[in-house]
């Protein structure tokens, strides 16, 4: 038995010219945030972003952006990511109604590959993947499946955090995997434990995103979002990363 | 239609294959489709001979097979069959695009488990291909 989609992971994604995986060894540090107002300010600056959300069991980037997803994205010779405020978006939410599904490792595995493999993103600056945390099987599958990706680091200044992200990092340096570098969201204080740690293992700390109080009310509304301090943080990151 | 994308998938893959191992010709591709993800097997057909024809493959026998699926739940170990007509239609489309979905939509209709594993028939795959060496 051959699995046929994986031979056509490659053709789907040879017109994309950037490929970012936004990870992090722990959850709950704003990861989907992040990458969420990466794509919509990428976007803003008229680059051409797709945003693919690969947190199977809890998808948020749709909750971030506002994306209705009553709708099925429409199909031609695959499946086309619908476009919501100039990113195309893909997500399992399409398919499950937002409704909770109890998979298996191997079940999480097969939803990446048939999303990679049925997907038609066309030609793109940036593709943005928004991984879950930790090191499972959906950051082993953007390893294996999705040449070459480089990692986005989101940690917070918490050292319980980044007693997680550490585990990442040393692992994706042991497979020489490219770390664009370590973004320190929610920060407050001034603590300089995450950029000591980070630059002791040559990777580049990226800078801070300020703990910004209102950004819930922020949620749901594009406009909205890019008017906090959040992106002009962020901003500030991909000028000197990206 | 996105049947079209998972035809290409099955023609790349038997081309790399038959490279692989230094075939000189393809002769037959043998593919089972599984029942969970309920491909039109008519559209299917059509997007593999429009596939071919575009990459100027020719007299290439094509083989399919449909799978019936079965699924075992993970607490009660009852086994069942895909029913369909139990699923409303924009859930089946679900399934059909992700078969995973069917963890969304189904339960295990003995127990109500949401946790069970597709021992067979979840979708397509390549079972053999065959060529002049
Ligand atoms: N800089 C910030 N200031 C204030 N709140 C923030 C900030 N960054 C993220 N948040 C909030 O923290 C929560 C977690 O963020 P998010 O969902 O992006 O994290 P995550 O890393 O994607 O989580 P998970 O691991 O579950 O995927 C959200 O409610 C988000 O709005
Ligand atoms: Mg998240
Ligand atoms: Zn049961």
């Amino acid at each position: 038995m051959v699995d046929p989609r994986l031979s056509v992971i490659k053709k789907r994604l040879k017109d994309i010219n950037n490929i970012i995986a936004v990870a992090s060894g722990k959850g709950g540090v704003g990861k989907s945030m992040v990458s969420s107002l990466l794509a919509l300010h990428l976007a803003s600056q008229d680059k051409k972003v797709g945003l693919l959300d690969l947190d199977v069991y809890g998808p948020s980037t749709h909750i971030i952006l506002g994306i209705p997803f009553q709708k099925f994205p429409e199909e031609d010779r695959g499946i086309i990511p619908p476009v919501f405020h100039g990113i195309k978006f893909m997500s399992i939410v399409f398919y499950s109604e937002d409704k909770p599904g109890a998979f298996r490792g191997i079940d999480v595995s097969n939803i990446i590959r048939e999303l990679l493999a049925i997907t038609q993103w066309g030609s793109l600056d940036y593709l943005i993947i928004d991984l879950p945390p930790g090191i499972g099987d959906e950051t082993l599958d953007v390893i294996n499946l999705i040449q070459p990706t480089e990692f986005l680091i989101v940690s917070t200044p918490s050292k319980v955090a980044m007693g997680a992200v550490e585990k990442l990092i040393d692992l994706l340096l042991e497979l020489h995997l490219p770390i664009i570098g370590v973004v320190e969201n929610m920060k407050i204080g001034d603590s300089n434990y995450v950029k000591q740690i980070v630059t002791s293992k040559d990777v580049r700390y990226l800078g801070s995103i300020q703990f910004v109080p209102a950004l819930e009310e922020a949620i749901g509304d594009s406009s909205k979002l890019l008017k906090t301090p959040f992106i002009k943080d962020l901003e500030r990151i991909i000028k000197k990363s990206l | 239609m996105h049947e079209w994308a998972l035809a290409e998938s099955i023609i790349t893959t038997a081309v790399e294959v038959a490279e692989r191992e230094k075939l000189k010709k393809i002769e037959e591709i043998d593919i089972s489709l599984g029942e969970l993800q309920q491909i039109e097997e008519d559209i299917f057909r059509f997007a593999l001979d429009e596939i071919l024809k575009s990459m100027n493959l020719r007299n290439i026998k094509i083989v399919i097979e449909t799978e019936n699926a079965v699924f075992e739940c993970n607490k009660c170990k009852h086994t069942w069959n895909f029913e369909k007509d139990k699923l409303d239609e924009a859930e089946a489309e679900a399934i059909h695009f992700l078969p995973e979905m069917a963890f969304v939509h189904m339960r295990c209709p003995s127990c109500g488990s949401p946790d069970f594993t597709v021992i067979k028939g979840r979708g397509v795959s390549i079972t053999s291909i065959k060529g002049e060496k």
